[in-house]
């Protein structure tokens, strides 16, 4: 290694930041004795080194590039408390069944971090590392937040339990639709799809995440029809119903504006896409909160940086983070519909979103327990290629605390857009119902659908037209883990 | 016109074993169940009159039945509903809420609407049938 002069070869301390470069390890990046202190932000990367990289070197490397480190000795650090300042990799384990990977879990000091900021948090956490060059790839898989740093944010603006109060709907997952065409239609004929599907029994009909002010529909004009169709369709029901009025646009002036102008029309929610950025995403959920607006996120883009398990950010860290950042609902995966999706993975993500602690639970990729401090929870929306002949599947797999949406299983309907929601909401209230009676809605699923068809002509048609639909492909993201052999094993 | 709220209005009327069932259900999950009724059913009316407190402490089905029963005996034309209340920390709110009774005419509610500048409407719904005094409704 290539030192500049050797002075001080007898005081550590002038040693350790004589300019040069050293290892990151030895820069003090690398612990293996660090006990994680209850207040420390933990990651799990999975990295994979290049070759001849020794695998703790790696991982010192990813913690000192995600906080105070660069690629040289500075004398600037001890001007610091550097020593607490330095995030500490602590653990590094081979991924089971994956040559070459490694699960490096790393320690951050609570002082590292902006209150309350979402921006800031990823600003480290994926800030450069993830184009470093001793690494071939890099993925965050896993982050344990402590309940003093949850607590800096105000989290979901609404939250499931509310949301329920709100709307009136309890007991069962809520129905939902996104209008397809996805773009073309005029505001008119947009508004028509909603208003069939609302009053034939859904609770919820949403736009899609590229609808936002085209040239063959302006943004105003979808709003006043859409609205015209959600209050038609409550006062032909007696609930509650609602559209998510996309509010995404260039900029946070555009988006305000978009909202307003909801609100202001009587909608209960907005929603925007994850693409328009964290901090955009932050303060849409405080003008929610602010407003009594629930907030609908489409996870638009995810995929790009999510699916591979290799390289990228798990969504259950994206769950993580947008429940933080307090968006209400996120699109968080079907498991049985047509996009990616490991049911224990997927679980993995719902859990994150709703529950008020997650355990441990490799099984479903949770590497750290998570006690979210009373936040409140997000609904987990599950919409992709699903089917009123699914229902017993995605009770079993998904719970109550969700919003399932049938877009094309609903507005494909051989009878019509209305007969499609009502086949929808049939087959949920059935499958409920059969559920709560004790029921083995697994194994008995089907004929409980069968049965129900029986007074409801539009679930038969569905039933007919998409009963064997079905998507069974290998998931790519999937939990690797290595069971613990019980005693009775 | 048939009103929609609750967990089970798409379903048929639910039978009285039907609705023990669930009850029983309720029981197992640990909640506490109560019975509401109203003559307005407007989606924004979240409190209907209370026929009792919720039951925390009646933890069989049969006896609940009863109560259901009686409530509706002295309101045959109401619509009645039964809850479930689950005091968990961090729900501490309704896990189940389905219609047991309703009225034999349901006139449902006529939308209004109150042109502003522009095409900008301002919606109201009012239930056809709140325009009557209460005890007169249905």
């Amino acid at each position: 290694m290539k030192r500049i002069g050797d002075r001080t070869a007898s005081n550590p301390a002038a040693e350790r930041y004589r300019a040069g470069v050293l290892k990151y390890a030895q820069m003090g990046y690398w612990d293996s004795g660090y006990r994680p202190k209850e207040t420390d932000v933990l990651a799990l990367f999975r990295i994979t080194p290049q070759d001849g990289v020794d695998p703790s070197e790696a991982a010192a490397a990813v913690a000192g590039e995600s906080s105070t480190a660069t690629w040289t000795v500075v004398w600037t650090d001890r001007l610091t408390a550097c020593d607490r300042y330095r995030a500490k990799a602590y653990k590094v384990e081979p991924v089971p069944g994956s040559p070459g990977q490694y699960f490096a879990y790393i320690a951050y000091d609570l002082d590292l971090f902006e209150p309350g900021s979402v921006a800031n948090l990823t600003a480290s956490i994926i800030g450069n590392v993830f184009g470093f060059k001793p690494l071939k790839a890099l993925r965050l898989e896993d982050m344990r937040l402590p309940v003093a740093y949850v607590k800096t944010f105000a989290g979901p603006a609404t939250g499931t339990i509310v949301e329920r109060e709100r709307l009136d709907k309890f007991g069962r997952p809520l129905l939902g639709a996104t209008v397809k065409p996805k773009l073309g239609l005029s505001g008119k004929n947009y508004g028509r799809v909603v208003y069939e599907a609302l009053q034939g029994g859904l609770d919820f009909t949403k736009d899609d995440e590229n609808i936002n002010s085209q040239p063959f529909m302006h943004w105003r004009d979808r709003f006043l029809n859409c609205m015209e169709a959600v209050n038609r369709a409550q006062a032909a029901s007696g609930e509650v119903k609602g559209h998510y009025l996309n509010v995404t646009a260039a900029t946070m002036e555009d988006m305000y504006e978009r909202a307003e102008f909801a609100k202001q029309l009587g909608s209960v929610i907005v929603m925007i896409d994850l693409v328009i950025g964290y901090t955009a995403i932050q303060s849409m959920a405080r003008w929610a909160r602010k407003n009594d607006m629930i907030l609908h996120l489409h996870r638009a883009g995810h995929s790009t940086y999510t699916r591979q398990k290799n390289h990228g950010i798990s969504f259950r860290v994206i769950s993580k983070w947008m429940r933080l950042a307090g968006v209400d609902h996120l699109h968080a995966g079907t498991i049985v519909g047509k996009l990616e999706g490991d049911p224990n993975t997927v679980q993995g993500f719902y859990n994150v979103l709703r529950e008020p602690l997650n355990p441990l639970d490799l099984q479903r990729g949770i590497f750290f327990e998570q006690d979210w401090g009373g936040l409140p929870g997000v609904m987990p929306v599950a919409s992709g290629g699903i089917h009123a002949g699914q229902m017993h599947q995605l009770l079993t797999y998904l719970g109550d605390d969700t919003v399932l949406q049938f877009g094309g299983g609903t507005i494909g309907h051989p009878m019509g857009i209305a007969a499609g929601a009502t086949a929808n909401r049939v087959a949920l209230e059935a499958m409920v119902l059969a559920r709560n009676e004790g029921r083995d809605i697994w194994r008995e699923g089907p004929a409980i659908l069968a049965d129900a068809a029986k007074h409801c002509t539009p679930l038969r048609a569905a039933l007919d037209t998409w009963g064997e639909v079905t998507f069974d492909y290998a998931s790519t993201d999937t939990p690797d883990f290595v069971p613990t052999p019980t005693a009775a094993a | 016109m048939r009103l929609t709220q609750g967990t089970f209005s798409f379903l048929p009327d639910l039978t009285d074993l039907q609705i023990s069932s669930q009850i029983e259900y309720c029981l197992q999950c640990g909640w506490a169940v109560s019975v509401e009724h109203t003559e307005d059913p407007h989606p924004r009316n979240t409190y209907w009159e209370m026929y009792g407190n919720p039951m925390f402490d009646l933890k069989d089905a049969a006896g609940i039945m009863r109560e259901v029963d009686e409530c509706r005996r002295t309101f045959p034309n109401r619509y009645i509903k039964l809850n479930a209340f689950d005091s968990t920390r961090g729900i501490e709110s309704l896990r189940l809420s389905f219609i047991v009774a309703r009225p034999q005419e349901e006139p449902g509610f006529e939308l209004l609407r109150e042109e502003g500048p522009g095409r900008e409407v301002r919606y109201s719904m009012r239930s056809y049938a709140t325009r009557r005094p209460e005890g007169h409704r249905y």
